[in-house]
């Protein structure tokens, strides 16, 4: 006992051990290094070049140019004069022409108004600088070297804007009322269309979960339909019930379904399966012994709804409500089609980008919906982190009680929302398979002839299909050995860490930015990545990308269920660790595997946003076929290539569901 | 003198036996000033133990005491912070766990539940150049051994936990290693299986003569299955000894209360063989304590001998061995434990505290005790075991 009381209260100052790798460490630290490359390449890298985009402006800086002009002869040199000083003299261009983006280009002949291209009179130029650069054609000159052409020569001489750093860009962007509108728009529709969809969703999940309606596995299949259309098709939907043709029209008394009206009904229609998802979770958790507890206490039915069913499902209905705000401010197929003339951030985007080539005003459009995605990111994880908390509880699972008033209010209301959804459904597939809706209701295949119109007929399709199984491929094992490497690597405390928030930030960048961040970073001719710009492979790792994180977490939860000490067990019986994780892990793992590629083919043939700016015309795709026949008026193909969508990932999730049976009883026997 | 002293080397049990070897051979695992810490928390302290080959050890402490980082240290699942571990001669401090040999269970059983239980069985025996046949007769060998010859075919989950941990043994052993290891092996089990399988561990262990490492927060597990009980609290070792040195001797307050049940008492050392407890005198061996020393007087409830009424009396059976250590007493309430009556007793020369005493069913019925009674008990003077106050 004296012993340790004697005992040093500090290790003796030495130096600490370190383990000696094995085989395993070395291999799976290889693992990692690879996947964390993969996602800085694909994630990190654009992210960072779309930021430094966005802060950069570009500027003819005329006073970094001197020239020089000879006389007739050719031989004798006039003064040396600078480019601002001649501006000054001659007002060529005025002080609003010079600011420019990064392609500007001007031509030096405007300083010289009396140039004569074939006169015999020889011009020099330099840089005052040595960042100062002009083209000569398309060669690049750079310094403060005098360089001499001939008048043929010097016709095809152009300055190049000089790139400074700063907020100009947010400057201008906030200064144009047309742009700074959107702001305000985007967030209002999606407050409303949050506001409306939590609502409905909670009723339909309160039904499902607290009332004995009939019927209820099929509302929820019903319910999970949105999730394979494209979020244009709602739009398409609509403009046919209620655009200009449209026979249900005048029930909107006069009110124009283009603009935000047409923005919330379709928002409320795409969000509703994520927010009903996330509250069926939610109340699916309560405790009976609390319902009990409220009628031991002879609280009324309207107190215990407010005190015992609310709050537990709070997390739950928070969670949701952010995800919708989410989805909806950063949608882009959707305000597309039946937004109108109805600005909002992510058509804006698309706007400056494809519309007007202006990359760095799309990059700032980017930046700003960056915010509130990740605003709404970091709220949703630490609600999700009370709601596990909540979850741990030791719940008597609760059980509904018969009552035929409310069962069929939840059934009435189930129905009334089944209607709505397989009605647009409905509309999309009358008005693909009819010739003239709603004048010539005559059965017709013609269009389905894509192959007649732009957009990329049906090549598109066959391409959204490769699109979609690559993705389901690739994305399963890379994310799964990912996620297999942040939870079951030990060691690397810090590698993990950072792989772990790099997976979980594709959540928070909307697809809109982070396709014109890929932009940015691969169509850059001096990155080694460069060739895979305008090919499939750039495509799948966009798309991998774009919906990394639910399916890392999936795969996460799914190897948080396994039992930690299967890795220890495996190195004392001197196993290497491949030998478990194909054994054991990935078998075990198996639905979760199956889930995470169903989930990421559906998505990968339903998306348009980081896709749009990175098709090329031999990697056309279906989802953006939608999007342009409809922008050509082409309204009825692109229904009918909506449905198409949907009939495949219809298909896909029934193949999904019979190999996940077939698969399962060879390799589940022991569940 | 002491200058002279200090340059000596101090003469070690190792340094004794280097003489003799035949007397002690070199231990099987030695574990010498190991550390761990996180960040500002010591895990372990300076820990220095050998363990003997074939022997029994359990690491016994109560929860977060370091048994469970010390196991897996010597498993190389968590590395030491410093220090190093020999395992027979083999400097195994920094290998990785794969390059060590040992066998491991666990107490979530960590069987592979995909795996039948003969696939988690040979699952160590596949990949080391035995042939099929070679790989499945000894899977059945170790089948027979664990008494599970007719679930080779089940999953995991068709088992009883009991017979789950048996088959997660039966994986440990396959490779036969030189050590085995196992981690609160049956704090998962009811109390019944616990007991039965706690006897099996055990026969198997004395049958193979395999060196075990058991950590385990049960101090009756431990007493009933150790050679040898290394007691943990707070990252350092606070004894080591057999189950009866362990429990009749606790060298530290610790020990003494968490092996076992202790009455404890404010004490004040009076002088040689005396200390003063409440208002009197009583005997015991003062040894390391001089006179006037505060510490802490402790006597397990079993210890306490009940001698009826007057025990002085002419017809008294047995007369009390120290008359010094004889109290009066009075009951204050009686619990019966089945196997014997828990009783709380006052008496005035303690003072206010209570004494609890722990009596046999027999000696109740013959001495009459009974709540409210008048009695008189005995602290044998060999029970009564002091330690310093505050430790």
């Amino acid at each position: 006992m004296n012993m340790v009381l004697e005992a040093p209260h500090l290790p003796p100052i030495g130096k600490r051990l370190r383990q000696e790798a094995s085989r395993d460490d070395r291999i799976k630290l290889g693992f990692m290094a690879v996947i964390g490359l993969y996602l800085v390449v694909a994630l990190g890298a654009p992210l960072f070049v779309m930021l430094s985009k966005s802060l950069s402006t570009y500027r003819f800086e005329l006073s970094a140019f001197e020239f020089q002009v000879s006389d007739e002869a050719g031989a004798n040199w006039g003064a040396i004069v600078n480019a601002a000083d001649l501006n000054r003299q001659l007002e060529a261009l005025t002080e609003a022409e010079l600011p420019s983006s990064s392609d500007g280009r001007l031509a030096v002949t405007k300083f010289f108004p009396d140039f004569k291209f074939r006169s015999p009179v020889h011009y020099r130029i330099r840089g005052t600088t040595d960042d100062a650069a002009f083209l000569v054609g398309s060669a690049l000159e750079k310094g403060t070297e005098w360089r001499e052409y001939d008048s043929g020569t010097f016709r095809r001489v152009v300055l190049r804007p000089a790139r400074t750093l700063g907020v100009e860009n947010f400057t201008t962007y906030f200064a144009t009322p047309a742009l700074a509108q959107s702001i305000y728009n985007s967030v209002l529709m999606a407050v409303i269309s949050t506001a409306f969809t939590i609502s409905i969703a909670f009723a339909l999940a309160y039904g499902l979960t607290r009332s004995c309606m009939p019927l209820k596995a099929l509302f929820r299949g019903i319910l999970a339909i949105p999730i394979l259309v494209p979020s244009l098709l709602p739009g398409i939907a609509l403009v046919y019930l209620f655009g200009n043709q449209g026979i249900f029209r005048d029930w909107l008394l006069g009110y124009s379904i283009y603009g935000p009206i047409g923005i919330v009904i379709g928002s409320i229609f795409f969000t509703l399966p994520h927010a009903f998802l996330i509250i069926l979770t939610a109340l699916s958790v309560a405790d009976a012994r609390h319902y009990e507890a409220a009628a031991s206490l002879k609280a009324s039915k309207w107190r215990t709804f407010t005190t015992v069913t609310v709050p537990g499902a709070r997390f739950g209905i928070v969670s949701a409500a952010f995800v919708v705000f989410t989805l909806v401010i950063t949608d882009f197929g959707l305000p597309k089609v039946i937004g109108g003339q109805y600005g909002m951030l992510a058509v804006d985007i698309y706007k400056q980008v494809i519309g007007q080539q202006n990359f760095e005003m799309g990059a700032v459009v980017s930046v700003i919906l960056l915010v509130p995605a990740v605003l709404a990111f970091y709220v949703d994880r630490h609600m999700q982190k009370r709601q596990v908390a909540l979850l741990s509880a030791r719940a008597v699972p609760y059980q509904p009680k018969p009552n035929a008033r409310m069962d069929g209010l939840c059934f009435a209301f189930a129905c009334l929302v089944s209607l709505f959804i397989l009605g647009m459904i409905a509309m999309c597939q009358i008005a693909a398979v009819v010739k003239f809706w709603p004048y010539d209701l005559t059965l017709t295949a013609k269009n389905f002839a894509f192959d007649l119109m732009d957009g990329g007929g049906w090549a598109a399709y066959g391409n959204s299909i490769r699109l979609a199984l690559l993705t389901a491929l690739f994305g399963s094992i890379v994310v799964f050995a990912g996620a297999y490497m942040v939870e079951k690597a030990d060691g690397f405390r810090l590698g993990r860490g950072v792989f772990h928030f790099l997976a979980m930030m594709p959540m928070a960048v909307p697809g809109m930015v982070l396709g014109l961040a890929y932009i940015f970073f691969f169509n850059n001719p001096a990155n080694p990545l460069h060739p895979i710009y305008g090919t499939m492979t750039i495509l799948v790792v966009s798309t991998v990308t774009h919906f990394y994180t639910v399916a890392h977490l999936t795969a996460l939860t799914a190897l948080k269920q396994m039992d930690p000490e299967f890795e220890s067990v495996a190195a004392s019986l001197k196993q290497p660790f491949h030998r478990l994780f194909f054994r054991v892990t990935v078998p075990v793992c198996l639905p979760a595997i199956l889930n995470i590629a169903i989930y990421l083919f559906v998505n990968a043939m339903t998306t348009v946003s980081a896709v749009v700016f990175l098709y090329s015309t031999d990697t056309k795709l279906a989802s953006v076929a939608v999007l342009n026949m409809d922008d050509a008026g082409d309204i009825a193909p692109a229904a009918a290539m909506g449905m198409m969508i949907f009939y495949t990932n219809v298909a896909a999730k029934l193949v999904h569901a019979l190999i996940a049976r077939g698969l399962l009883a060879r390799t589940q026997a022991w569940r | 003198m002491r200058h002279a002293l200090s340059i000596e080397p101090t003469p070690t049990s190792r340094q004794h036996f280097a003489d003799d070897p035949a007397a002690e051979p070199a231990p099987y695992l030695q574990i010498s000033d190991l550390w761990k810490t996180y960040g500002d928390f010591v895990a372990l302290r300076d820990i220095s133990l050998s363990i003997a080959r074939g022997e029994f050890v359990c690491f016994l402490g109560p929860s977060g005491c370091g048994k469970t980082t010390l196991l897996r240290a010597i498993a190389g699942l968590d590395l030491q912070t410093q220090g190093t571990i020999l395992q027979d001669g083999r400097n195994i401090s920094t290998l990785p766990a794969s390059s060590r040999d040992y066998g491991i269970v666990f107490q979530s059983y960590a069987l592979f539940p995909n795996l039948t239980i003969e696939q988690n069985i040979a699952f160590g025996l596949e990949n080391t150049g035995r042939s099929k046949a070679g790989v499945a007769s000894r899977v059945a060998e170790l089948l027979e051994m664990v008494g599970l010859s007719a679930h080779g075919k089940k999953y995991p989950a068709q088992l009883s936990g009991g017979q789950q941990q048996r088959i997660a043994l039966a994986r440990a052993i396959a490779i036969s290693p030189g050590l085995l290891l196992l981690d609160e092996p049956l704090s998962a089990l009811d109390a019944k299986v616990r007991v039965h399988l706690r006897h099996e561990i055990k026969a198997l262990q004395r049958k193979l003569g395999v060196t075990t490492i058991m950590v385990t927060h049960d101090q009756e597990e431990a007493l009933a299955m150790a050679d040898r009980i290394v007691v943990m609290n707070h990252g350092v070792i606070e004894q080591v000894g057999s189950p009866t040195e362990i429990y009749r001797h606790p060298e530290t307050l610790f020990v003494a209360d968490f092996i076992g049940e202790t009455n404890q008492f404010p004490a004040r050392v009076l002088g040689d063989g005396e200390v003063e407890i409440g208002h009197s005198a009583f005997c015991c061996s003062t040894e390391e304590f001089s006179a006037g020393h505060a510490a802490t007087a402790v006597v397990r409830p079993v210890d306490i001998i009940p001698h009826g009424a007057d025990a002085h009396a002419a017809n008294a059976i047995d007369r009390p061995a120290t008359p010094q250590n004889l109290i009066d007493a009075e009951v204050q309430e009686m619990e019966f434990l089945g196997m014997f009556w828990r009783t709380r007793l006052t008496a005035p020369r303690l003072g206010e505290r209570t004494l609890v005493a722990d009596f046999s069913v027999n000696a109740v019925r013959r001495l009459r005790i009974e709540t409210g009674g008048a009695i008189q008990v005995e602290i044998p003077r060999d029970r009564l075991l002091l330690y310093p106050r505050g430790a």
